[in-house]
């Protein structure tokens, strides 16, 4: 982390970590978290990823305080929060369509949470104005705190948002799909601007997305969650490499998958051997998963042999569509776009990296 | 037959002018004739009664009618006219906003029950709602002998003006600004409140400002209402001439007296009420058409 680059004027608060305890969410009778336990660290850049139900805003509102539990427990270091107003809280919170206060400028947003403190530790009025504008320079949006929010882009709008929520000091950031109403291309430069803002203000950051692409790049951590639930807790590489569940290999990823036989500490498909150890599954049925790119192809010998079905090319792949042994499911392979097995009606290969889930038996 | 320059697009030849005609169009006679009726219409129905108010008001000549306003009785009705918007108004408002606040921000069972509730004097005859009110404090109410023995009185009274007037006016400010608030939702209230902002301060600083155009028109359309009602107050007020008696029911009573001049020299005056709110409604419109969008229901 670049220490030395710190901005001006923003104090690196005391880090915090946070511990969210069991914690259950029910609305209206249907759970949108269920028994959920979470440890956050001081300082970390953490992402919660997920289909969408999947809990991950209703989470992170639970942390800001503008949800309550319906049981359990949230810890903002020692201190028991759960019981905390959002006020109390003090997190900054950046919230999915900006809601910038359309009546102030740029300017006033920003200062808002430092003119609504009690007397007592409001800072003066010319002390304010300074923090702003040097908020504002840390969003890289000086000479605009005459604007309105309408008058900016998308982009520059989840900026202001941001200075706003650090313009409080808070003792954790938390962003609900920030960048969720942005083009690709503002998405992928804010991207990076958030790291570097993280990296000089220190602060805790949790973050929400259904993007996978921003997890990955973005998080130190992240959090995998579907249907109420954590699925799986690790860093990208960990989470991409692997997969706690058949869940996790789908959404994270490309990925195909076959149902297959184990027996004999070997995975067999549609009766014949492929040539896979499978020394730690159990005998009976599975799933195999592999990621499409990381399969080679063999000539002869016991494989994965399929007929093609289709065959496209997406950018510098050739993505072919495999029917593996006259089975209903196919399984997709990626193969540079000029390799000349792109031609031929039917392909044998062996994933190099492969992972086998046990199915319930039926 | 086509010559071949027919089938080359060129820019330059004019293009015939039925190629624009849209399938949605009608023909242009059909279009002024539409437009022509509906202007007649207005014409008969709305604005010859409004420049017929003020030519009968002014017809015995710009003394009579400023006579009628030194008249004591239509003072004293335009007093009390003003005395009832005065305390209407001011409720409605206070009334208009928490009723939307609460049908806007929160989910609650019979919460549509509420906002067809709210709707009520609306869809009542406002004769019917000043009977309730005759009903209940009226003589044959029993509230009666306790209101007898507090010395209360409210039918035939500045109270039950009042009340009858709230209770018609009362959807007006509630109805412009609930749609307004369900559409901006809760989003700026919760970023106020996680930035540390109390209730109040959100309210004043955050959602007053954003509704404040919605509650502006509600105010002017409540404000017309509070002192044009008629049926309401007349069932109430026991018309006691320069007691009981607001500028609807002072026109009235001139009217059926055979006093012309004076009875259209104070409908003149309401009749410029209705005109200022318009005109104030219409810039609004111009100004803020944006924020009031979607507010529109009357």
């Amino acid at each position: 982390m670049a220490m030395n680059s710190r901005a001006p004027g923003v104090t690196r608060k005391l880090l915090l970590d946070i511990r969210v305890q069991n914690v259950l969410k029910q609305f209206s009778r249907y759970p949108a978290l269920n028994d959920v336990s979470l440890s956050i660290r001081s300082g970390e850049l953490i992402a919660l990823l997920g289909p969408s139900g999947s809990g991950k805003t209703t989470l992170l509102r639970l942390i800001a305080g503008l949800e309550t539990p319906t049981a359990g427990r949230i810890f903002f270091g020692e201190e028991d929060a759960s019981s905390k107003t959002v006020q109390e809280r003090n997190v900054g919170f950046v919230f999915q369509a900006y809601a910038l206060f359309r009546n102030m400028t740029v300017l006033d947003n920003i200062s808002f949470g430092l003119k609504v403190r009690p007397r007592a530790t409001r800072p003066p009025r010319a002390e304010i104005r300074r923090r702003a504008m040097e908020l504002l320079d840390l969003v890289q949006l000086s000479g605009l705190h005459a604007r309105y929010p309408q008058q900016l882009s998308g982009g520059q709008r989840q900026r202001v948002a941001l200075a706003r929520a650090l313009a409080i000091e808070p003792r954790v950031l938390l962003l609900d799909e920030p960048f969720g109403a942005l083009d690709a291309q503002v998405r992928k430069e804010l991207r990076k601007w958030l790291r570097e803002i993280h990296d000089k203000t220190g602060h805790t950051t949790v973050f929400v997305t259904h993007d996978q692409e921003e997890a990955l790049e973005l998080a130190d951590r992240l959090v995998v969650m579907s249907q109420g639930k954590i699925e799986q807790v690790g860093s990208p590489d960990d989470v991409y490499d692997n997969p706690a569940n058949p869940f996790v290999f789908n959404f994270i990823g490309e990925s195909s998958s076959l149902p297959v036989e184990i027996d004999n500490n070997e995975v067999w498909v549609g009766g014949r051997a492929i040539g896979l150890g499978a020394q730690d599954t159990p005998k009976g049925p599975a799933q195999l998963f592999f990621r499409p790119h990381d399969v080679e192809l063999v000539s002869e010998g016991t494989a994965l042999a399929g007929v093609v079905v289709a065959s496209r090319r997406v950018g510098g792949t050739r993505r072919v569509e495999l029917e593996i042994g006259g089975l209903p499911d196919r399984v997709e392979i990626d193969l540079p776009f000029d390799h000349p097995a792109g031609e031929k009606t039917r392909i044998a290969f062996k994933p190099k990296r492969w992972r086998l889930f046990p199915t319930a038996a039926s | 037959m086509y010559e071949q320059d027919d089938l080359v697009y060129d820019s330059r030849r004019p293009i015939a002018p039925y190629a624009h005609t849209r399938p949605t169009t009608e023909r242009p006679w059909v279009k002024w004739l539409l437009i022509g009726i509906a202007m007649a219409f207005m014409l008969a129905v709305l604005v010859l009664p409004l420049v017929l108010v003020f030519t009968e008001a002014f017809r015995k000549g710009a003394d009579a009618y400023f006579a009628a306003f030194t008249d004591a009785q239509s003072l004293a009705a335009i007093r009390l006219t003003l005395l009832v918007a005065a305390i209407a108004v001011p409720l409605n408002l206070v009334f208009g906003i928490a009723a939307a606040w609460c049908v806007a921000k929160y989910e609650f069972p019979g919460k549509t029950f509420l906002t067809t509730l709210i709707d009520l004097p609306f869809s009542v005859s406002p004769v019917v709602s000043g009977m309730v009110y005759v009903l209940l404090f009226g003589a044959q109410s029993f509230l009666h002998p306790f209101l007898r023995a507090n010395n209360i009185e409210i039918i035939f009274a500045v109270p039950g003006i009042v009340l009858a007037t709230i209770f018609v006016t009362f959807p007006f400010i509630a109805r412009e600004l609930i749609p307004l608030m369900q559409d901006q939702g809760n989003g700026d209230e919760e970023a106020a409140l996680s930035l540390g902002a109390t209730g109040w301060q959100t309210f004043w600083r955050v959602t007053l400002p954003n509704i404040k155009w919605g509650l502006l028109y509600g105010v002017l359309l409540c404000n017309a209402r509070a002192m044009g009602e008629f049926g309401a107050v007349s069932v109430v007020s026991g018309h006691i001439r320069g007691k009981t008696t607001t500028m609807p029911l002072d026109i009235e009573i001139l009217y059926n007296e055979y006093n012309f001049a004076a009875a259209f020299a104070v409908a003149s005056l309401l009749a410029m009420l209705a005109l200022v709110t318009l005109l104030v409604k219409t810039i609004l419109e111009f100004r803020y058409g944006d924020e009031l969008a979607g507010t529109r229901r009357h």
